[in-house]
């Protein structure tokens, strides 16, 4: 008896945390296309786009540039050791570009960009929150999800393909530091392989992955500092939810958007 | 008969669809009035508040503001209809990342966009003033002034657009006796300077109560339990009101 009562109970958490899983997830899908129809509404508010692609991007360069270099660097040494034992090392070159391209710079960049702005938005919207802040914008007639939300992840979706692209551009040169400088590979054969593999589309995928990540993680954090309740313990929970919730559906969501990118590619033939 | 500025028609609000936070109020606050809204903790007081204010929506009744059905209003209109209040919040609930004066601009660059930047400016700083704010604070954040100048600053940001309601959001709570008393004067002369400005005051603040409001509205148990003029709620024979009227006075 006590067995099936714990199976019992085993299911109803199940069935449970399933709900408030799907329930949370159509009230984040909510939120975000209800912040972005009022984007569209006057009044516009460019101005707080650009302010809020400031703080994203132009804060974020220096510690995406640091972060590349080395990822660049550390990458290029490991495909290099590995390379060397089957005498291709002249494929390290194009294997770290296509790998950063494609891969490790959207996915770092946005696990680096959600920790750094996601994590800051979460907070600030957060203290708003229980200052009663947003209630003052409410009763002001500012309309909260337009002014607050919107701006925020607009610019997100706009400065993480442009963050991106610098990861990008870094890396390759932590890369070029390591296997040119470092290793000696011959410079001309390491950019002709580059050349020969390395296509436009292979750049386009990894920049359309970051602009989803900028949506994935504006939102979430967005949505987690909106909503935050208590006081100062609250705005503790809700930047760290919303932080952890944004890295993990970046790693999750990588994986999706690769396959969709794939079948695109394929079926069109532009790949 | 007075003219209505509010009225709350059996409005009834559960959360959780079980339990009811307000039971059925019926309540009229007349134009031009100070009235104040007084109860023990829990009673209902915010909830009602925001239901005045279109932040949250009744699960039954009418809310009439200033002769609008505001249930029957979108979310979008309810947003723009807001600007006939001002609130000051018991926190003052200013912007901290903008200046003393730039907190009054705000709610000016956002709904009088007829206004140039200059006369934006200017119609900020006379609200200021006329709280009794000095020139010399205008530039400060938030965090740099007192509490009685936040206060100071959140009425004038309330009155910036010169609401037709404005509501004190529990202005005194956690205050010493001496802010309590300038925050309150603050009210009367506000109310007093803003002719047929009508004026809701939530509080705990019994002797602020009676001694400002032209009308109390007593809450217990998600209803109204006695509205009446200060007068008729020391000539209550209800035990409860007495007991608050008692308790009250004692903590003053």
């Amino acid at each position: 008896m006590i067995g099936r009562a714990a199976i019992s109970s085993f299911y109803e958490n199940i069935k449970k945390s399933a709900t408030a899983f799907i329930s949370e997830t159509g009230n984040i899908v909510l939120f975000f296309t209800d912040s972005i129809r009022l984007l569209f509404q006057p009044p516009h508010r460019f101005g707080e786009v650009i302010k809020h692609m400031e703080f994203i991007g132009n804060q974020s360069v220096g510690i995406i540039a640091l972060t590349s270099l080395f990822t660049g660097l550390a990458l290029s040494f490991q495909i290099y050791l590995g390379f060397k034992l089957f005498n291709a090392v002249n494929m390290v070159g194009p294997t770290v570009a296509l790998g950063i391209t494609r891969e490790l710079g959207p996915v770092l960049t946005g696990l680096i960009v959600s920790a750094r702005a996601g994590g800051a938005m979460a907070a600030r919207l957060g203290t708003m929150r229980v200052n009663e802040q947003i209630d003052a914008l409410d009763v002001m007639g500012i309309n909260t999800k337009q002014y607050l939300i919107a701006p925020r992840v607009i610019a997100a979706i706009i400065c993480m393909p442009l963050l991106t692209a610098i990861f990008d551009f870094v890396a390759m040169l932590g890369s070029w530091i390591l296997c040119v400088k470092m290793v000696d590979l011959d410079e001309a054969v390491y950019w002709q392989k580059i050349r020969d593999i390395i296509k436009v589309s292979h750049i386009n995928e990894g920049l359309i992955k970051a602009a989803f990540f900028g949506m994935v993680f504006a939102t979430v954090c967005t949505y987690r500092g909106f909503n935050t309740t208590g006081g100062a313990k609250g705005v503790g929970e809700a930047t760290n939810r919303g932080v952890v919730l944004s890295m993990v559906m970046i790693i999750v969501i990588d994986y999706f958007i690769t396959n969709f990118i794939r079948l695109f590619y394929l079926t069109t033939g532009m790949g | 008969m007075l003219e209505a500025a509010i009225r709350l028609t059996d409005v009834k609000k559960t959360f959780d669809g079980k339990e009811f936070i307000l039971k059925g109020i019926d309540l009229v606050v007349p134009k031009g009035s100070l009235t104040a809204i007084i109860g023990f903790s829990g009673t209902g007081k915010s909830v009602m508040l925001k239901h005045i204010l279109g932040l949250f929506r009744p699960t039954s009744g009418h809310i009439e503001i200033l002769g609008t059905d505001i249930g029957k209003l979108s979310d979008d209109d309810l947003t723009r209809f807001r600007c006939k209040f001002g609130v000051l919040f018991q926190s003052a609930a200013l912007f901290d990342d903008m200046t003393v004066l730039e907190n009054v601009c705000f709610p000016l660059t956002e709904h009088r966009r007829e206004l140039s930047p200059l006369q934006v400016i200017s119609t900020a700083e006379a609200k200021l003033i006329s709280v009794g704010l000095e020139k010399k604070h205008f530039d400060k954040l938030p965090n740099q002034i007192s509490g009685g100048m936040q206060k100071r600053t959140g009425l004038a940001r309330a009155l910036a657009l010169d609401p037709e309601i404005v509501i004190y959001d529990e202005p005194t709570t956690g205050l010493d006796p001496i802010l309590t008393e300038m925050v309150d004067n603050l009210i009367v002369e506000t109310h007093r300077a803003h002719k047929g400005t009508t004026s809701v005051m939530v509080s705990h603040d019994l002797q602020a109560a009676f001694r400002i409001a032209d009308n109390i509205a007593m809450l217990d148990a998600g209803k109204v339990l006695l509205y009446g003029t200060p007068k008729d709620f020391y000539k209550s024979d209800i035990e409860l009101v007495k007991r608050f009227i008692s308790k009250g006075m004692k903590q003053e």
